[in-house]
C-alpha cells in the first residue's frame, strides 16, 4: 500500500440557498487517496459530487459552509486553518482543483504566461520573469503543449487546448492531489481524449501525486481511475476498484447506474438498459433511512426507517445497503 | 409571479425608490384637494415673496385680543427693528462726529439711542460719506422713532362725513391675536415667484404635469421601441435591415438636437404639454428598439419558440406568447428609464424656452425657465428654483433606484 | 431490407450557407439522404458538423439555401403558414434541453391542449380532451391529475422530457426528430426516455431520427447511421456496418476516441 496523500474523515458540508435553506450536499464522506492512484467519483447531477470536489479543497466561501470532519493532506490536517493560509499554503501546492468550466475562467485580456506569473507571485516563490518563463516552457514541454501557447490569449486557443492549458497551470506547483471535476465533459471526443491522455501523463511523470476524477461519464471513469466511489444524495453508497464497480456493482443504485452505460462496441446493442424510476431525494430534508429506498427495486420496509451503515467485504470493497453480498447477487440473478 | 413580486420588494433599492415615488405621487394627488387655487393665479403684487405665513393685518385688528406678558417681547421687538448691523453703523457715525470709542456700548440699547438722539443731525456733513450712506442714516433715524415707547398704537378710521380721524381702538404692546382667529392667513411655504404666484401650488401642479409628460413620452418611446424591436428581432431579414437603418439614422443624430429642431418648428403657440410629450416620445425610442431587438434575437432561436412554431402557432401568437413575456420585465425597466429621461428632456427643452407654451400649465422645466429669466439665482431667491431642482432630482433618483432594484431581481448576474 | 420500404423523408443536394463574404460559412454542404418509413436513423456529428442545421431544415424551421427535401415522395412545399402547419402535423421534434423547450409562462395543460388542437380536436368536449391528455401522460408514466395547473419548470429534467414525449404521443406524427434528447438528463433517466421513444415508435409507427454526438447512443438505438463532418455526410449505412466496420478515417477516429469498457481504449492515437 502506497503512501496516503489525502485522507478525508467524515466530512460534512452544507450550502445555503438564496432562500436561506440548508442543503447538506456532502454528508459524512470518508475517503483515502494513495500516491500514484486515481480515485473516481461517480453519480448523477445533484448527487453532491461537485460540492464534494469543492469541499475537498478545504477552502470554504459562501454559500458553501464547513460543518464537521477532517481533511488530512500528506499528514497535515487543513480543516482548522484559516482560509487565507489555506489559499496560500495549501491550494496549488498540496491540492489543486479544476472546476467544470475551468477553461472559461481565463481572463481574456491576459496572455497564458501572465497566468503562470500570477500563480508564482501568489505563492511568493520570488522568481524573476525569465526563470518563470523557463519553468513554464519546461512544464508545457512535459505535458505536450506547444511553447507558442504561452504567448497566446485564451480566445486564440481551442476549447480542448484551453482546458489543457488550465490543467497545466493548475499543476505548476506539482500538487499532491489534483481534483478534476468533469474536466472534459464540455469538449468533443477527440479533445476529451487529449485531456485524459494529459492527465495520465501527469500521473506517470509524477507532476501530480494523485488524482480525484469526478464525472458522470462512467466509461471515462473506468478508463482513468483505479478506484471508484459512487455517490448518491450526498453520501457514498459504494466503493471499490474500477473493474468491480463497472462490471460487478453491488449497491442497487450503482447497479442501475452501470446498467445505463452505452459504448460503441460489439454486443452493446443486445444489452437492455436499466432505468431507475423517480428522482433523487430533496437534500433540504433527506430521508431518515436509506436515501435510495424510494427508488429501489428491492426495497424492504426496514430500509426506510433504519439508517444504513457500510458493509465491508474481504477485499476492501464497501457498500451501503442492508442486504448482504449474497442476497444482492441473488436478487440481481433473478432480475 | 407572486414570488417575483415578493423578491422585488425584498430589494432595498427598489423599496427606497418606490417609497420616494409613491410619496411624490401622494403629494401630487392630495395637495390639490386641500389647496384648490389654480396654479397660475397671480396672488402677490410684487415679485419673490419670501416663504412664510402671511397674516392679514386688517383682519388681525378685528380679531379677539389676548394679553400675553412675555419677558423677551421688548427685546425681540427692538431687535427686529434695530439689527446688529444698524447698531454698528450708529457707532461708526457717533465715532465720526467725535464721541470716544469707549463711551459707546452697542449692546446697551437705551444708552445707544440716548447718544443717537442727542447727537444725530441729518444735515451734518461727514467727510468721505456717500449720499447713499447718508440717506441710509436718515431712514434708520426715522425707523427708530418710538422704538422705546411703551404705550400702544391707536387705530383710527376716517369719518365719512367730516373727513376727520376718529379713534376706533387701541393696540397695546402686549396684545396678541390667535392666528387661527384671523380671517385671512395664507401660508406660502415656498413663497411666491417672479409673477407673484404661489410657488408650492405651482410646483405640485408642475410635478403632476411633468410626470404626465414623462409617462406619455415613456409610453410612446417604449411602444414604438418595443414594436420595432420585436419586428426587427423576430422577423429579421429585410424588415430588420430597414428598421435598423432608420434606428441607426436616429442614433447618429443626437436626440436632443432633433428634439430642439422639432419643438422649434412646431412653434410656441401650438406646443402644449401633450405635444411636447409626444415629440419627446418619438425622438427617444431608439435605445429601446436596439435593446429589445438584441433580446429578441437571443430568444428567437430558443427551443420553446421552435416548439411553438411546430405547434402551428402564428407569428403574432408567438411574439405575444413566447417572446413578449420573456422580455416584459426588461421592457418595464426600460420604460422606467424612458419616463425619467422624458422628464429630464422636458426640463432641458423648457429651460431653453422650447417647452410647452407658458399659458396653461406649469411644468418643472418651465418653472426653472421662469426662475432663470427673472434671475432668481442671482437675486438669491432660492425658493423659486431650488425646490424645483430637488423635485426633478427626487423623481429621477427614485425611478433609477427602482430600475436598479428591478434589475437586481431580474438579472441573476447582479444578485447579491 | 431497406429497399422494400418506402422512402419517408429524403434530401437532395441540401445546402445551407450562413453569412456573406468573409463570414460565409457552409453549415450544410450538398447533403443527400433517404430515410425509410419506420426506420430509426441517427445523424452523428461533433459540434459544428452541421447536424443541428440539417435538423432545422428538415423541420422547416429554416429554409435551405439550395437543394430540396421530399416528404413521402413529394417535394416539400412549406411556402405558406397553412402548408407549414400541414407539414408539422407530419414531422415533430424533441429538443436537447428540456429546460428551454417550454415557455415558462404557459402551464402544462396549455402545452398538451395545443397538440390536441393541432390534431383538429379544438371542438372536442372538455372531458374528452382531459381523457386524451390523461392517456398521453399515462403513456410516459406521468399523472395528468398531478400535472394540471402546474408549470413545466416545477418538474425535473427527466419528467419534462417525458412530457415532450407525451406531446408527440398526442400529435402522432409520421416523423419524429429527436435532437440529443438524452444529453442533458441523467444517465438513469436516459434509459427511461429511450424506452419510451421506442414504445412510442412501435405504438404509432413513425420514423425516428436521432441527432446526436454520442456514437455509442447512435449504435445502440438505430438501424442506420449517417456520420457528418464539416457539413458533409462522410459515411452512412446500417449501424453495424458503420460502427463495427467503419470505412472512413473520420468515423474510425470518432469511434476510437470514445472511451471503451470492453476493449482497450487506445490513448496513443491522439
Amino acid at each position: 500500500m502506497g503512501k496516503i496523500l489525502l485522507e478525508v474523515r467524515e466530512l460534512t458540508t452544507k450550502y445555503v440557498t438564496r432562500f436561506r435553506e440548508d442543503v447538506y450536499a456532502v454528508d459524512h464522506v470518508s475517503l483515502q487517496v494513495e500516491e500514484g492512484k486515481a480515485l473516481g467519483i461517480a453519480g448523477e447531477s445533484g448527487c453532491g459530487k461537485s460540492t464534494l470536489a469543492l469541499s475537498l479543497m478545504g477552502y470554504y466561501f459562501a454559500p458553501l459552509h464547513y460543518i464537521s470532519g477532517d481533511i488530512i493532506v500528506d499528514g497535515r490536517n487543513i480543516t482548522g486553518m484559516d482560509p487565507d493560509t489555506v489559499r496560500k499554503a495549501v491550494l496549488g501546492r498540496d491540492v489543486a482543483y479544476i472546476p467544470q468550466a475551468a477553461m472559461n475562467a481565463l481572463n481574456p485580456t491576459q496572455k497564458v504566461i501572465n497566468f503562470i506569473e500570477d500563480v508564482i507571485k501568489v505563492h511568493d516563490l520570488g522568481a524573476d520573469k525569465k526563470e518563470i518563463y523557463e519553468r513554464a516552457r519546461i512544464l508545457f514541454e512535459t505535458v505536450g503543449l506547444p511553447e507558442s501557447v504561452l504567448h497566446k490569449y485564451p480566445v486564440e486557443l481551442s476549447g480542448g487546448m484551453k482546458q489543457r492549458t488550465v490543467i497545466a497551470i493548475a499543476v505548476l506547483l506539482s500538487p499532491k492531489v489534483l481534483i478534476a471535476d468533469e474536466p472534459s465533459s464540455a469538449l468533443d471526443v477527440t479533445s476529451q481524449k487529449m485531456v485524459i491522455k494529459m492527465l495520465m501523463r501527469l500521473m506517470e511523470d509524477g507532476l501530480i501525486g494523485s488524482l480525484i476524477f469526478i464525472t458522470h461519464e462512467l466509461p471515462l471513469l473506468y478508463n482513468v481511475t483505479d478506484d471508484i466511489m459512487v455517490m448518491y444524495a450526498g453520501q457514498i453508497v459504494e466503493k471499490g476498484t474500477a473493474r468491480e464497480i463497472v462490471f460487478d456493482p453491488l449497491h442497487p443504485y450503482a447497479k442501475g447506474l452501470m446498467g445505463s452505460i452505452i459504448v460503441p462496441e460489439e454486443g452493446v446493442r443486445d444489452v437492455k438498459l436499466t432505468a431507475i424510476p423517480g428522482a433523487p431525494p430533496n437534500l433540504k430534508k433527506p430521508p431518515s433511512g436509506c436515501r435510495f429506498a424510494e427508488r429501489c427495486k428491492y426495497v424492504q420496509p426496514l430500509c426506510k426507517v433504519t439508517s444504513v451503515g457500510f458493509k465491508e467485504l474481504d477485499n476492501g470493497r464497501t457498500y451501503r445497503c442492508i442486504f448482504s453480498e449474497a442476497e444482492l447477487r441473488e436478487a440481481y440473478q433473478n432480475g | 409571479m407572486k414570488h417575483t413580486l415578493q423578491q422585488v420588494f425584498h430589494s432595498g433599492k427598489f423599496v427606497i425608490g418606490f417609497v420616494i415615488f409613491v410619496a411624490l405621487m401622494l403629494i401630487v394627488i392630495i395637495y390639490p384637494l386641500i389647496i384648490t387655487d389654480a396654479p397660475l393665479t397671480i396672488i402677490a403684487q410684487g415679485t419673490f415673496f419670501k416663504p412664510g405665513i402671511y397674516v392679514n393685518v386688517y383682519d388681525s385688528m378685528n380679531a379677539p385680543k389676548y394679553t400675553l406678558l412675555l419677558e423677551d417681547a421688548d427685546a425681540k421687538r427692538i431687535a427686529s427693528r434695530l439689527t446688529p448691523e444698524d447698531r454698528q453703523a450708529m457707532k461708526e457715525w457717533l465715532i465720526a462726529i467725535g464721541i470716544p470709542d469707549n463711551a459707546i456700548d452697542i449692546e446697551d440699547t437705551a444708552q445707544l439711542l440716548g447718544l443717537w438722539e442727542t447727537h444725530f443731525d441729518p444735515k451734518m456733513q461727514i467727510a468721505g460719506m456717500t449720499n447713499a450712506k447718508r440717506n441710509y442714516y436718515i431712514r434708520l433715524n426715522t425707523s427708530l422713532e418710538g422704538l422705546l415707547a411703551t404705550e400702544g398704537a391707536i387705530i383710527a378710521a376716517k369719518n365719512a362725513d367730516t373727513g376727520a380721524l376718529e379713534e376706533k381702538g387701541n393696540v397695546g404692546q402686549s396684545e396678541f391675536v390667535n392666528v387661527t382667529q384671523v380671517a385671512n392667513v395664507r401660508v406660502l411655504p415656498l413663497g411666491t415667484d417672479n409673477f407673484g404666484r404661489d410657488v408650492l401650488t405651482q410646483l405640485v401642479t408642475a410635478t403632476r404635469v411633468s410626470l404626465q409628460i414623462g409617462f406619455i413620452a415613456g409610453l410612446i418611446a417604449t411602444l414604438v421601441g418595443l414594436t420595432l424591436g420585436l419586428l426587427a428581432g423576430y422577423v429579421g431579414g429585410w424588415v430588420d435591415d430597414i428598421i435598423m437603418f432608420v434606428t441607426n439614422l436616429f442614433t447618429v443624430i443626437p436626440g436632443f438636437v432633433l428634439l430642439i429642431l422639432i419643438s422649434f418648428s412646431i412653434g410656441q403657440e401650438r406646443r402644449g404639454a401633450t405635444t411636447v410629450a409626444v415629440v419627446i416620445g418619438f425622438t427617444s425610442w431608439v435605445w429601446t428598439t436596439r435593446a429589445v431587438r438584441a433580446q429578441v434575437i437571443s430568444l428567437r432561436n430558443r427551443d420553446h419558440v421552435n416548439l411553438s412554431k411546430l405547434s402551428g402557432h402564428s407569428l403574432v401568437h408567438i411574439i405575444l406568447n413566447d417572446i413578449l413575456p420573456y422580455i416584459a420585465s426588461y421592457v418595464v425597466m426600460a420604460m422606467i428609464l424612458q419616463i425619467s429621461s422624458g422628464i429630464l428632456a422636458e426640463a432641458g427643452l423648457s429651460i431653453l424656452g422650447l417647452g410647452p407654451r407658458t399659458t396653461d400649465v406649469p411644468t418643472l422645466g418651465l418653472m426653472m425657465n421662469w426662475a432663470m429669466i427673472y434671475q432668481a439665482h442671482v437675486l438669491g431667491k432660492w425658493w423659486a428654483y431650488l425646490p424645483v431642482l430637488i423635485t426633478i432630482a427626487l423623481i429621477t433618483f427614485s425611478m433609477n433606484l427602482m430600475n436598479t432594484g428591478l434589475d437586481q431581481v431580474f438579472n441573476p448576474a447582479l444578485r447579491d | 431490407m431497406a429497399e422494400e420500404k418506402q422512402v419517408c423523408l429524403s434530401g437532395k443536394g441540401l445546402t445551407k450557407v450562413f453569412g456573406f463574404g468573409r463570414q460565409r460559412t457552409l453549415a450544410v454542404d450538398h447533403v443527400d439522404f433517404s430515410f425509410y418509413e419506420g426506420e430509426i436513423v441517427s445523424i452523428v456529428g461533433e459540434s459544428g458538423s452541421g447536424k443541428t442545421t440539417l435538423a432545422k431544415m428538415l423541420l422547416g424551421l429554416i429554409n435551405p439555401t439550395e437543394g430540396e427535401i421530399a416528404f413521402q415522395g413529394q417535394v416539400r412545399d412549406i411556402s405558406s403558414q397553412k402548408k407549414r402547419k400541414e407539414y408539422w402535423k407530419n414531422i415533430q421534434a424533441i429538443f436537447q434541453d428540456p429546460f428551454s423547450s417550454y415557455n415558462i409562462f404557459n402551464k402544462i395543460d396549455a402545452v398538451l391542449l395545443d397538440c390536441i388542437h393541432m390534431r383538429g380536436g379544438r371542438n372536442l368536449p372538455h372531458e374528452k380532451k382531459v381523457e386524451l391528455m390523461t392517456e398521453a401522460c399515462g403513456f410516459v408514466n406521468l399523472k395528468f391529475a398531478e400535472l394540471t395547473n402546474k408549470y413545466p419548470f416545477e418538474l425535473s429534467g427527466g419528467q419534462m422530457q417525458r412530457l415532450m414525449i407525451a406531446r408527440i404521443f398526442l400529435l402522432k406524427p409520421k416523423v419524429l426528430l429527436a435532437d440529443e434528447p438524452t444529453s442533458m438528463i441523467d444517465a438513469c433517466s436516459r434509459a427511461t426516455i429511450l424506452d419510451m421513444l421506442m414504445d412510442l415508435r412501435r405504438e404509432i409507427g413513425m420514423t425516428l431520427i436521432f441527432i446526436t454526438h454520442d456514437i455509442g447512443l447512435a449504435y445502440f438505438v438505430s438501424d442506420s447511421v449517417y456520420i457528418m463532418e464539416h457539413g458533409k455526410i462522410v459515411e452512412h449505412g446500417s449501424a453495424d456496418e458503420v460502427i463495427l466496420n467503419p470505412k472512413e478515417v473520420y468515423t474510425r477516429r470518432l469511434i476510437n476516441d470514445v472511451p471503451k469498457i470492453y476493449e482497450e481504449w487506445d490513448l496513443s492515437t491522439v
